[in-house]
């Protein structure tokens, strides 16, 4: 056989000196590569370890296997067009992804949405979180050998599923929050569905937790496993369920409300430990309260119109294009020019089931985004994994990166 | 504009000459790099702004004084209030000194701005990509960074590929 070069470039150890300690070098302590096509790593996590026995010294994360130039992409696309890539990036969220987008251009234009259309946007992005967490709850069990939560799981998760794609036509990447409103107005069909889903679901929750919470296996996977403090979640940026494990009530819905959550009743899960189990018991806290959010919106859900009537951003309903020769104009103006916006700068912020999503919109005066930029959870998530998996077993790594719920397309982008 | 945002506002104008934007409610203040760490250690110290929320970059090609901004935006979880700040860069090749010892977050958020803007952090822990590969060429967010134009590779013409591929320096 003949010797074949390789033309890649691969990285050697010189680049990364700095990350692993001296024993490394001299061959006492095992570099092991850890992904990325590895079952628990919930994606395509690659993770350097340094390894002396059993026990993680170092843990180097390299991430961008799923880089898909999502922000790139967006700056060539008309800011309705653009919005279809935001469902791509953390795919569990989708929904979420597209309230987030569509509310930094609705501050960005200046543009009002209906209280039906906000209501069912808080409907929407509540049962997102659930199913996100529906999905997280059982392949982080499944990770720790807990098998049958996965079923369960799926199970109501495909309920979540459906009433999307009643709304939408799609099941996951729904798109169907627009700017100024929704693209239509949900089926007849929806309000019998939710209140199904909102009257089963808390014994279904019941029936997850009878298998986990007092389980003594899962107890010895979770209990005192790749604990943060308060402190470092705040330094390195943390957010969400990671953040209120460790005993902040920190949640965007209380602290900046958008689109009417401070119309519900609910409360912020907290607790202390900062560790695996912690950020289980305030997940599955955080679907319950969920579920609070949903039966008032749903009880609640205002009446009106699902979209803004400013026709300059938002398309005239297909019944007055027949009839009126403006709405003509204005269908035509904005499906192949767009809609300009201001040569300013907005950053909006929204509770992801990750932590805070935030998008940073700029414009250029002109019909496509200049500039836009995603804050995504995972990314600063991951960030913290050498701080919070050293001196843990490889076994536990696998517990902890299950805990910090990373969605790889959410911090490749 | 909230009385403590204001307070904050006017010390980063009085101190380091900063100028200061509002739209939509949202505060951006303008410094210059070489305001940069004091102003930060000052904004973190004595004004209890103790998170980065977000840092990134933004081009203005072919503009080119100034090509580059790099957004900083800052909260404060003690008193809710958020802070925008942006820092002007000139030419195609700029520096700026990191704020990794003051946010540590800003680490691998510095790290994608070198990768997809290639901007320079003065000062950095780990000065490598982020996101695309230790050999790519570019740094792909740059408006004069074509969009698209790169063949999906497979085994069967990777080498074709490779021929035309551009070569990291030796």
């Amino acid at each position: 056989m003949t010797e074949k070069t390789s033309n890649y470039r691969e990285t050697n150890i010189d680049e990364l000196r700095h990350l692993v300690t001296g024993r490394a070098l001299t061959g006492e302590t095992m570099l092991l590569n850890m992904g990325p096509q590895h079952p628990s790593t919930h994606g395509v996590l690659r993770l350097l370890l340094e390894l002396d026995g059993e026990i993680v010294l170092n843990c180097i994360p390299d991430i961008g296997f799923l880089h898909t130039g999502v922000e790139k992409n967006m700056e060539s696309k008309t800011y309705q067009k653009a919005e279809v890539m935001t469902d791509r990036l953390d795919y569990l969220n989708n929904v979420g992804n597209n309230f987030v987008y569509c509310m930094a251009v609705e501050k960005l234009v200046d543009l009002d949405v209906p209280e039906r259309a906000q209501a069912v946007r808080v409907i929407l992005a509540e049962l997102t979180r659930i199913s996100s967490h529906l999905l997280w709850i059982g392949t982080s069990a499944l990770d720790l050998a807990a098998m049958s939560v996965f079923m369960y799981a799926m199970r109501e998760r495909e309920m979540i599923l459906d009433i999307m794609e009643m709304c939408s036509g799609q099941r996951m990447m729904t798109t169907y929050i627009r700017p100024g409103g929704l693209w239509r107005d949900v089926p007849a069909e929806f309000d019998g569905a939710v209140r199904n889903f909102v009257n089963i679901f808390p014994r279904r929750l019941d029936e997850y937790e009878s298998m986990l919470t007092k389980n003594a296996l899962f107890l010895e996977r979770t209990v005192g496993i790749g604990p943060i403090s308060q402190e470092d979640c705040i330094r390195y940026g943390i957010t969400g369920p990671v953040l209120r494990a460790s005993g902040r009530a920190f949640d965007l819905r209380k602290i900046r409300p958008y689109s009417g959550y401070e119309k519900y009743d609910f409360t912020v899960p907290t607790q202390t430990a900062g560790d695996v189990y912690a950020r289980y018991l305030v997940r599955v806290q955080e679907m319950r309260e969920s579920i609070k959010i949903i039966d008032q919106a749903i009880n609640k859900l205002p009446g009106g119109p699902i979209r803004s009537s400013n026709r300059k951003f938002v398309p005239p309903p297909r019944s007055e294009i027949g009839v009126s020769m403006e709405a003509l104009i204005h269908h035509f103006k904005l499906w192949t020019e767009g809609f300009p916006a201001p040569a300013e700068s907005v950053y909006v912020t929204a509770e992801s089931p990750r932590g805070e999503i935030g998008v940073f919109l700029e414009g250029d005066g002109g019909p496509k985004p200049w500039r836009i930029h995603y804050r995504t959870p995972s990314l600063l998530n991951l960030q913290v994994m050498p701080l919070i998996t050293r001196n843990h077993f490889v076994a536990d790594l696998v517990g902890i990166i299950g805990s910090l719920d990373v969605i790889l397309g959410d911090s490749d982008r | 504009m909230d009385s403590r945002l204001q307070d904050v506002v006017n010390n980063l104008k009085a101190r380091y000459s900063g100028v200061v934007r509002e739209f939509r409610g949202e505060v951006t203040v303008l410094l210059e790099p070489e305001h940069l760490i004091p102003a930060f250690t000052c904004i973190k110290d004595e004004f209890g702004f103790d998170m980065l929320e977000a840092e990134t970059a933004v081009d203005y090609w072919p503009q080119t004084s100034p090509r580059f901004h790099v957004v900083y935006q800052l909260y404060s979880m003690e008193k809710n209030i958020q802070l925008r700040i942006r820092v002007p860069l000139d030419g195609n090749a700029p520096t700026l000194p990191t704020i990794e010892r003051i946010f540590p977050n800003a680490n691998w958020h510095e790290r994608e701005i070198w990768d997809m803007f290639g901007i320079r952090f003065d000062g950095h822990s780990d000065p490598r990509r982020l996101l695309m590969p230790a050999d790519w060429q570019g740094h792909p967010l740059r408006k004069d960074y074509p969009l698209g134009y790169e063949e999906v590779q497979f085994d069967f013409n990777a080498e074709e590929i490779m021929v035309h591929k551009p070569r990291p320096e030796k």
